[in-house]
């Protein structure tokens, strides 16, 4: 064998070895969404027929409609959209301002600031989950205010504050990023802005911000992603809004009651209920994952190309 | 005038001034939202907690939340054990796999932005919504077929790699892996990120320089690829570490959870997720002393 053929030899089996790995890889990622997608069309009596295993014989959008319906769809999404954009913009905007500083002033707080956003990121949120909503609920800021302790609980201030102050769900990941981020751009620029007249935020705004794109849109998505799947937080602060995770989660019984409430025959026996929270709560799903989905698709070129430019790696 | 204030001062007050001026959200939202309940929380886990309407009272416990935790419930140190051995596991096996992943998405292919699409999807779809109702619902479906699967699957395997005769625990620890396997792509979406990103930032000079020196593909992975990632190993570790707090299958946080709100009280609840984090707390830094020592830096 000449050294040519030896060498087209090992590229094609490297080639064979690769697409069989991210074939694998693929199929265990996308066969359980395609499960789900298939489940969704089916009917509550086709999940035990065995001759059914994707495609369901007689598709229907009834288990959609139920979801549409029993959800409150239309307010939920609505609902989580807003908390989610809210949250993202506030987050973003703290922890782009504050990475800066990180990155960029070199006093004898910074490194111990850097290393307590790093030490807010390993403690679990459980942990102060009820000091953080007492806090909230008799909101007096140490006693500062000193009228009646205000009741924050089930507004959008507490994700605001905490958004806005750099302090919300993996708020330090994020802003290590954006530290990252500012540390590998050219100090030639900020030099240039100071010696041009520019103050410490006028630079920042103006000259660094517009270059820190790609960082922006890489925290922005964690950001929103996380608040839109997020339960643990909203569950504490907003418990009486209707928002898409916690819909899902109650949209199969509340079908099934109303269902039993009107048709005696219809859900009797517990095999039936299961299969029928199975159908409905595929639906729900698709429906709660799909405007991620579409987010993704659209963001997903930039997401990747930027997470390399990032210099998360540092 | 304000230009020349500033410019009046020396340099280390501006540098000075700047930091705090940058810094000063962080410092507000980290003292009042997360240093004032951290203290809160530990005084907790120090006291009974009760709620009345006006607010709430404290009855001094001293450690017995934490004795109560530790000798008489029920579950907590199995769980406990249970949950650190998991993570200890798992660990390598996402660092791994995502190492894997990572170097082969960087090749030069064509289809590639798909496969990075897909093996980004996870970092999406990853967490909360789809794993919870995962485990409630899509558990009954699976399961049955699922764990017949798994166990042919596992006893074969088990057949052959006896075979070669390995020792137990390997065959156990490998059969876990494959048959974990679904679960380990799906967590390691981030992590795959991250990689990626280091990846890039090597520069294609040390390749070509090693290509005119001859050096097989084995070679440089293990002398260039490797050391070049090793300091994002650690930020992966400590990634994947956080990461498994917010699953909704740690199961020891869902114990914690259970007790704080229907069991016994806040006080043992804050106790236990205290021994918890200490732990973890503890074991994170032994993993980033030891790998550190190892760390390449400086590529």
């Amino acid at each position: 064998m000449t050294r040519l053929q030896k060498k087209r030899l090992t590229n094609m089996i490297g080639t064979i070895f690769r697409v069989a790995v991210l074939l694998g890889v693929s199929y265990v990622i996308i066969q359980p969404m395609m499960t789900r997608l298939a489940t969704s069309f089916m009917q509550v009596e086709e999940l035990y027929d065995q001759s059914v295993k994707w495609i369901a014989r007689n598709p229907t959008l009834n288990n959609y409609r139920t979801c549409w319906v029993y959800m409150n769809y239309p307010q939920a999404l609505f609902n989580s959209l807003t908390l989610a954009l809210v949250v993202s913009v506030c987050q973003l905007a703290s922890c782009t301002y504050i990475g800066y500083g990180l990155a960029r002033f070199q006093w004898r707080g910074s490194g111990l600031l850097l290393s307590l956003a790093i030490f807010t990121l390993v403690v679990p949120p459980q942990m102060i989950r009820i000091p953080l909503y007492l806090n909230f609920r008799y909101f007096d800021l140490f006693g500062i205010l000193k009228s009646q302790p205000l009741n924050l609980v089930g507004t959008y201030w507490p994700f605001i504050l905490t958004g806005l102050t750099g302090s919300g769900f993996r708020n330090g990941l994020f802003i290590y990023i954006m530290r990252q981020f500012f540390r590998g751009m050219p100090r030639e620029l900020e030099e240039a802005a100071y010696v041009d007249g520019c103050g410490f935020l006028s630079t920042f705004f103006r000259v660094m911000l517009p270059s820190a794109v790609p960082g922006l849109i890489v925290v922005f998505l964690f950001s929103f992603v996380w608040q839109w799947n997020d339960y643990f937080y909203t569950t504490m602060f907003m418990s009486t809004k209707n928002f898409l995770p916690q819909a899902l989660e109650t949209v199969a019984s509340k079908a099934a009651q109303v269902i039993r409430a009107t048709d005696m025959v219809a859900v009797t026996s517990g095999m039936v209920q299961d299969n029928f929270n199975t159908v409905i709560n595929n639906a729900g799903m698709i429906m709660v994952i799909t405007p991620l989905l579409i987010i993704y698709l659209f963001m997903q070129r930039y997401f990747v190309e930027s997470i390399e430019r990032t210099g998360l790696v540092g | 005038m304000a230009r020349r204030r500033i410019f009046k001062v020396g340099y280390r007050q501006r540098q000075f001034l700047g930091g705090l001026l940058f810094t000063f959200p962080f410092i507000i939202g980290f003292s009042l939202f997360f240093l004032y309940p951290f203290i809160e929380s530990v005084i907790f886990s120090l006291n009974e907690l009760q709620l009345d309407r006006s607010g709430y009272t404290l009855i001094w416990k001293g450690l017995g939340n934490f004795r109560y935790a530790l000798l008489q419930h029920a579950t907590f140190n199995e769980r406990f054990v249970e949950n650190i051995t998991d993570t200890l596991s798992t660990l390598p096996m996402i660092i791994g796999f995502s190492l894997f992943a990572a170097s082969i998405l960087n090749q030069k292919f064509r289809g590639r932005s798909v496969a990075r699409m897909i093996l980004f999807l996870p970092v999406i779809l990853g967490a909360g919504v789809v794993l919870r109702m995962e485990t409630s619902d899509w558990a009954y479906i699976m399961a049955q077929e699922t764990a017949n699967a798994n166990y042919f699957a596992g006893n074969a395997l088990r057949q052959i790699l006896g075979m070669i005769r390995l020792p137990d625990a390997v065959v156990d620890y490998l059969i876990e892996v494959i048959t974990g396997s679904p679960e380990i792509i799906r967590d390691s979406g981030v992590q795959i990120l991250i990689f990626l990103a280091g990846l890039q930032s090597i520069p294609p000079s040390v390749y070509e320089a090693a290509d005119v020196e001859g050096a097989t593909g084995w070679e440089k992975f293990w002398l260039i690829t490797f050391p070049g990632l090793s300091p994002l190993i650690i930020t992966n570790l400590v990634y994947t570490v956080i990461d498994s707090f917010t699953t909704p299958q740690n199961q020891l946080i869902s114990l914690i959870e259970q007790v704080s709100f229907t069991g016994a009280g806040f006080g043992v609840a804050m106790a236990m997720s205290m021994m918890y984090f200490g732990f973890i707390g503890l074991l994170l830094a032994v993993i980033v002393v030891v790998v550190g020592r190892f760390v390449f830096y400086n590529v």
